[in-house]
């Protein structure tokens, strides 16, 4: 499996079995010798904070950082929808092979295989494990778990607690990570941001970290490291991600060493608040379960400028329903996504900007009644009403696509250690599970999947794998470490020019949407690629951070993220434009079929992209991980 | 439609812990109506910036609505004048244009402000370590329907564990008592099935911890509920009085 030294470490056998299998042939750590191991966890989403909690419950010692005020802010508490799982608890025909072919074919044949599987047999133990922490999952009155419909799927596996999903996972995660902290199992670190890998003989053995507090820059050493800081999609300014999401510590153990995989792949969700004024600093999600009851619209005619009542039936085009007939509104998320911009750039659109579809539960509620839609799916209602001041119960909801996930990320092999020994990677800052589109509520089952399962099992391998020579925190690589970082930090606040740090943000994200967002073609991703250089170059001569390096210093710290995404924005586009194929949410006007449809290009380009830093404005060296499909076989995805 | 109003902001200034605060005053002209109070508050920062002078420093994080991480006192409210809304949701059209509006940090003993707007809420991590979990292993958990949990008891446990750990219901109380957040950390795992075992240990661990943070005494005046914007309710306060009592008894 390995191609230009890429070694993805899937095991031999037939798929059920490998992750068994691989669990026994792996290397364990006896008990009385894990507390002897120091691992370091930046992050504390769900991914993070599981990982933590499990490793400290085993007997490691666990340091883990955040950069919130407090580890259960992490953005996984924003996950609206829900959580996937093959329970079939629905009796409609669901199987974890069910839930590990969708998984594949959503992705668009661009994921790891084995990795699939391993996620979709481990989802039913996350339900029993959350169910068990007491998260408050959705129930019946039987007293048993509810169920809903997610994209990209037609069996109901998706489990959920009310509109927000991701907050009670993550409270069980947190209150798992704290329960052990008051074990003293971990040490928690809160208000950190990682600045630096600290890289000993080859090996991952530490990080560097600003308190952004005092702003005093401080080495933390261990054994092995994990990285589950989420994904970049904050490249483009304005996405569903949280202000504080950022690259900074995939891309600075990227320029370690770590390969960045498949960076292009970004997932643009269908359904959020449409953009409106340029004062704007995010966009908001309505969860995609809204698709189970809502349909979507936009009038026949162009340029239509009549209130949505006033148009009838007849003259609207339910152009989900009328496409993919077998899957509606609940096609996958790059499908939806398209055909929404599609209608939009033929005319179609509405609202203000005509850059927004509607999303329209008048059936709905005829059918169901307004109490039913309030049950499920009150809080967004109301949050929709505050932030349009328009009440979805008698006007449509006016939506359209923004930038939602990463899937592209730090390559990992099937243990989720990077190509650098001792770099684990998990959650959305990896690369490996969905390919090049995530089907809906598969997020949270790949963090909750890595961290309470996976990595247990497979960091205790390598540390049982290898030898480490004890290092304190004033190795010379540490201090090596600390020299840069304050060198940069310093460096940006030096400059005093006349452009702030949000205003070069502005300026990159704009950019990447219009070049690298949802259509993208040879020429504007060869002008992405002038251009992101040049917005970089002024950057560091003409940016201002006011106040010093010695205290909470918010813009200082954002300059530094925006530092990093000028730096990684290059590479994103140049991956885009190296991948001469479209698939999942990667589409390339120049491939695609005659009804407009991605079209792949399996003979050239199976394979996963990992890029190689090679220095700043430097063209990275690309590897190839081949992937092979010998479960799910290589098709044109249908959703007709 | 969205309009611009100019409006006067009073916002309180501290450059660290140890020194002391005071307010200053800036105009904040041409605010579109649909921004939010956050996005009000970036437009004026960057302006700040644009003079050389040190931005507003505020906590804030996914601006919708679900961290908890954002809150300010707007005109002596707790995350402002919106009910069930947190600062991030505010938006400027509940302003009016010539409006002058204050703007406070949380104020509490438990809550040592840092900079500015953003205070220190490590205490309500620190309360969360002394019970509000259920101690289950990774990997130890029955499959998930072997205990049912009847709708209702399901439902309670929900509406207690919206709660966003924002600190606003401190903020709003007169004795700045975390009754409110403790109650629903309780209350959500102290409704399950699942919650039994530690019930007692729980409630006698977590209210021991929260006296022990500075926080002050529930006398009943209710502002916690008014300014919680997840609307949690003060009858957690009365189930934790409740489970505190018998497991006093019992201890």
């Amino acid at each position: 499996m390995s191609s230009n030294g890429l070694d993805s470490r899937v095991p031999s056998g037939p798929i059920a079995e490998k992750w068994t299998r691989h669990k026994f042939d792996m290397k364990l750590v006896n008990p009385a010798n894990k507390r002897k191991y120091t691992i370091i966890c930046v992050g504390t989403g769900l991914a993070g904070a599981s990982a933590s909690a499990s490793l400290s419950e085993l007997g490691y010692k666990v340091k883990t950082f955040c950069i919130q005020d407090s580890p259960r802010r992490a953005h996984s508490i924003a996950a609206q929808g829900g959580i996937n799982a093959a329970k079939n608890y629905q009796n409609d025909g669901d199987s974890v092979y069910r839930l590990f072919y969708d998984t594949v074919k959503g992705g668009d044949f661009r994921a790891r295989e084995a990795n699939v599987y391993r996620l979709a047999e481990l989802s039913v133990n996350i339900i029993d494990q959350c169910v068990a922490q007491g998260v408050p999952f959705a129930r019946e009155y039987g007293g048993l778990l509810d169920n809903r419909s997610f994209g990209g799927a037609q069996v109901s596996r998706t489990f959920y607690a009310r509109g927000q999903t991701g907050q009670q996972l993550l409270l069980g995660a947190y209150s798992a990570l704290m329960k052990e902290v008051a074990k003293k199992g971990v040490e928690l670190y809160t208000r950190r941001e990682m600045l630096d890998i600290i890289v000993i003989d080859g090996k991952a053995r530490g990080i560097v970290v600003r308190n952004l507090i005092t702003g005093k820059l401080e080495s933390h050493v261990g054994d092995a490291v994990i990285l589950a800081t989420g994904g970049y999609g904050n490249v483009f300014y304005l996405s569903t991600n949280a202000k504080a999401c950022n690259v900074t510590a995939a891309w600075r153990a990227h320029k370690k060493g770590a390969y960045f995989a498949n960076p292009c792949y970004t997932q643009i969700h269908p359904t959020c608040i449409p953009v409106h004024g340029d004062y704007q600093s995010k966009l908001t999600l309505m969860s995609e379960s809204l698709r189970n009851d809502g349909r979507i619209w936009v009038p026949k005619k162009q340029g239509d400028t009549r209130s949505p009542d006033q148009i009838p039936d007849a003259e609207r085009d339910y152009y989900l329903e009328r496409k993919y007939p077998s899957f509606g509104n609940l096609a996958p998320r790059d499908i939806s996504s398209r055909s929404a911009k599609e209608q939009c750039d033929a005319g179609r659109g509405v609202g203000s900007t005509g850059q927004a579809v509607y999303l329209d539960f008048r059936d709905a509620i005829n059918r169901l009644g307004k109490d039913v839609i309030e049950a499920r799916y009150g809080n967004l209602f109301q949050m929709y009403d505050r932030i349009v001041d328009n009440d979805p119960y008698k006007v449509p909801m006016m939506i359209y696509p923004a930038v939602h996930y990463t899937m592209g990320g730090l390559w990992v092999d099937y243990n989720l250690m990077s190509n650098l020994p001792g770099l684990h990677v998990l959650g959305e800052a990896n690369f490996s599970d969905h390919g090049a589109n995530r089907l809906g509520a598969s997020a949270l089952m790949q963090g909750l999947a890595d961290g309470y399962f996976v990595i247990p099992y497979t960091i205790g391998h390598y540390l049982a794998s290898n030898k480490f020579e004890p290092i304190g925190a004033d190795h010379a690589e540490c201090k090596n470490a600390e020299a840069e970082a304050k060198k940069r930090i310093d460096t940006l606040l030096s400059i005093k020019g006349k452009r702030t740090v949000d205003d070069f943000h502005r300026e990159l994200g704009l950019l990447c949407w219009d070049k690298c967002g949802m259509g993208r073609n040879k020429a504007g991703l060869e002008e992405a690629l002038q251009k992101i250089p040049a917005i970089r170059e002024e950057f560091w001569s003409n940016v201002t951070v006011v106040g010093s390096g010695e205290e909470l210093n918010q813009s200082l710290e954002r300059a530094g993220r925006v530092a990093d995404f000028l730096e990684f924005g290059e590479l994103m586009v140049r991956d885009a434009l190296h991948r001469e194929e479209s698939c999942g949410g990667h589409f390339r006007e120049e491939h695609q079929t005659e009804d407009g449809e991605a079209k792949r290009d399996d003979a050239n380009f199976c394979y996963a992209g990992a890029w190689e830093f090679s220095g700043i404005g430097s063209t990275p060296n690309l590897h190839k991980e081949q992937l092979e499909f010998n479960e799910v076989h290589l098709a044109t995805r249908s959703y007709k | 439609m969205s309009r611009k109003i100019n409006l006067t902001l009073k916002v309180w200034r501290q450059k660290n812990a140890s020194s002391s605060g005071r307010f200053e005053t800036y105009e904040a002209k041409g605010i579109d109506t649909d921004a939010s109070f956050l996005e009000m508050l970036d437009v004026v920062n960057e302006q700040l910036e644009k003079r050389g002078v040190e931005p507003i420093a505020f906590d804030h994080d996914c601006r919708e609505g679900i961290c908890g991480m954002c809150g300010a006192v707007v005109n002596g409210m707790a995350h402002g004048p919106e009910k069930e809304t947190t600062l991030c949701q505010l938006h400027m059209r509940k302003f009016k244009d010539g409006d002058t509006i204050t703007i406070e940090p949380w104020r509490a003993n438990g809550f040592p402000i840092v900079r500015d707007l953003v205070c220190d809420r490590s205490a309500f991590d620190r309360i969360i370590s002394a019970g509000g979990f259920i101690g289950v292993r990774t990997g130890q958990a029955p499959e998930a329907h072997s205990v049912p949990v009847g709708k209702d008891k399901a439902d309670w446990a929900m509406d207690a564990a919206e709660c966003i750990g924002c600190g606003a219901c401190v903020a709003a109380c007169p004795n700045a008592s975390a009754m409110l957040f403790v109650s629903a950390k309780v209350t959500h795992l102290n409704v399950l099935p699942q919650g039994q075992p530690e019930k007692n240990k729980r409630v006698l661990g977590m209210v021991s911890q929260m006296d022990a943070e500075g926080f002050g005494n529930c006398s009943n005046h209710y502002e916690c509920e008014a300014a919680c914007p997840k609307g949690i309710s003060v009858k957690n306060i009365a189930k934790m009085n409740r489970d505190y009592l018998a497991a006093a008894i019992k201890a």
